[in-house]
């Protein structure tokens, strides 16, 4: 299982990448492999403002239907059109085609809440 | 938590686990999708030894089993098999079963999962009004594989000591398969050719290796509760629980075609004849979502605002690319066509109502 270094992550199996004041959100690859099949996802419009943890979207597999969750505080910049209708990009590559939304990051404190690689490796190996 | 012999065979391939009906049965082995496309192109294994069998023998169980299911019995060979619902007094549903004729006065009766316990306490009490007939709970005597897909008669016809040429839809013989005593029958919850095989559960995971050994060149792959499941969806096969419960009668589910009014008396038999001639409040019916969005249970249904039913079942269809369900919708609301609002979350999303199957 692939849990990239330079990211942050979340209990809810969110990750984030961030570059300055942007950043891009995703699901793991763990998360994309309890799943199963993606067959539908569902994004916030651009300009959407949104709290940490907050719901964001909606990712369904063939079998569940699972929210996702804001990893920080921020504005939405982009969200990945790709997937309306290649859901699947998420399960085959979930740290890169895959990203769900770009957000402008509003207070960069908010990564002290999240995970880094080993604690998420270690989160999900007691879950 | 009950495993079936085969759960071991099903960890060494890699399979998701999940509880179903107290049972911890595999979801899937690779993909939902996947195995869907096996089954409908090639072949799929299913481990469905979770169902009951609950096995009904004497000289009143022919009586028995009138009494207790709403089709009939009475004129079936041994050999052959029928679907059916089985109905409480007021008409609702029991659960559905396939009635096995093994002998004159010996029939099994195959039953789901997650009703076993309730079932074979409401056969055996229903069994009191009888003298001589004798009720027993084989589900842990049986392994039950099921082997589905077009290719599915080459693969078993190499290990199955009779000739199952032909072998007719709901009909079964007992025969040997890689030496086993078994019934192999040709039945399934898939809609396409398929066998199903009960044998002594210690020979379960001997078969399943077998089958996956002779099979896996020609494309049979294993098949988890999730491809079962869009797999049923796509064919409008009720899912107790789902689509029909102890709330739902059979002629509304549209089951009528197992609903033998005719017939001397049965449990809900008052009932259903009553519905039968006032007619009916509701009616499952099959839709395709026409905006994006996947149904699922509980979901209303709106028409002009106004609720007017509920989804039952609903998933993406692997074979359509794209999705559908199964809902109850008031029966002056239904016609071929027309367009409903489906609830999802905080939106509504338009589907239209189609005939079934949808495969």
């Amino acid at each position: 299982m692939t849990i990239p270094n330079d990211l942050f992550y979340t209990e809810n199996h969110e990750w984030i990448s961030v570059d300055g004041k942007e950043a891009v959100v995703g699901i793991t690859e763990h998360a994309q492999d309890e799943l199963g099949d993606i067959v539908f996802v569902e994004l916030p419009s651009v300009e959407e403002e949104l709290d940490q943890f907050e719901e964001f979207g909606v990712i369904e597999s063939v079998k569940a239907v699972s929210d996702v969750f804001m990893p920080v505080s921020g504005i939405v910049v982009e969200v990945n059109e790709e997937l309306m209708d290649q859901p699947e990009l998420i399960n085959e590559d979930p740290y890169g085609s895959g990203w769900l939304i770009k957000v402008e990051v509003k207070d960069k404190s908010d990564l002290d809440e999240l995970m880094d690689s080993s604690e998420y490796k270690e989160f999900i190996e007691g879950e | 938590m009950k495993k079936t012999a085969i759960y071991d065979e099903h960890l060494n391939l890699g399979a998701k686990i999940i509880d179903f009906g107290g049972w911890q049965m595999p979801v899937q082995y690779s993909s939902i999708i996947d195995e869907h496309k096996a089954v409908r192109n090639k072949a799929g294994l299913f481990d469905v030894s979770h169902m009951g069998e609950i096995l009904v023998k004497g000289k009143d169980s022919l009586e028995l089993v009138q009494k207790l299911i709403t089709n009939d019995a009475s004129e079936m060979d041994n050999g052959q098999v029928i679907y059916t619902p089985m109905c409480y007094e007021d008409g609702g549903i029991v659960d559905d079963l396939l009635v096995y004729r093994l002998k004159e006065d010996e029939f099994l009766l195959v039953v789901n999962a997650s009703n076993t316990t309730k079932d074979f306490k409401w056969i055996k009490s229903n069994s009191e009004l009888f003298k001589n007939v004798e009720v027993y709970n084989k589900t842990d005597y049986y392994s039950l594989i099921a082997i589905q897909g077009p290719i599915s008669r080459e693969i078993i016809s190499e290990i199955v000591a009779d000739d199952i040429e032909n072998l007719k839809f709901y009909r079964f013989i007992e025969t040997k398969i890689n030496g086993f005593d078994a019934i192999v029958s040709r039945t399934g919850y898939t809609g396409e050719l398929g066998f199903e095989i009960y044998l002594k559960s210690e020979n379960g995971p001997k078969l399943w290796r077998k089958l996956i050994e002779i099979g896996a060149d020609k494309g049979l792959v294993p098949a988890g509760l999730g491809a079962r499941d869009t797999l049923r969806l796509e064919k409008a096969l009720c899912l107790y629980g789902n689509d029909i419960s102890e709330k739902t009668n059979p002629l509304e589910a549209g089951l009528s075609w197992t609903v033998k009014l005719d017939k001397k008396d049965f449990n809900g038999k008052k009932e259903l004849v009553k519905v039968n001639k006032d007619g009916l409040n509701k009616k499952l019916v099959g839709f395709k979502m026409i905006d994006r969005g996947i149904p699922r249970h509980g979901y209303k249904i709106k028409m002009n605002g106004q609720e007017v039913g509920e989804v039952t079942s609903g998933s993406y269809s692997p074979t359509l690319d794209g999705n559908i369900g199964l809902a109850y919708i008031d029966i002056d609301k239904i016609s071929i066509g027309k367009e409903v609002d489906i609830c999802i979350r905080k939106r509504e999303v338009k589907a239209k109502i189609v005939e079934t199957p949808f495969v």
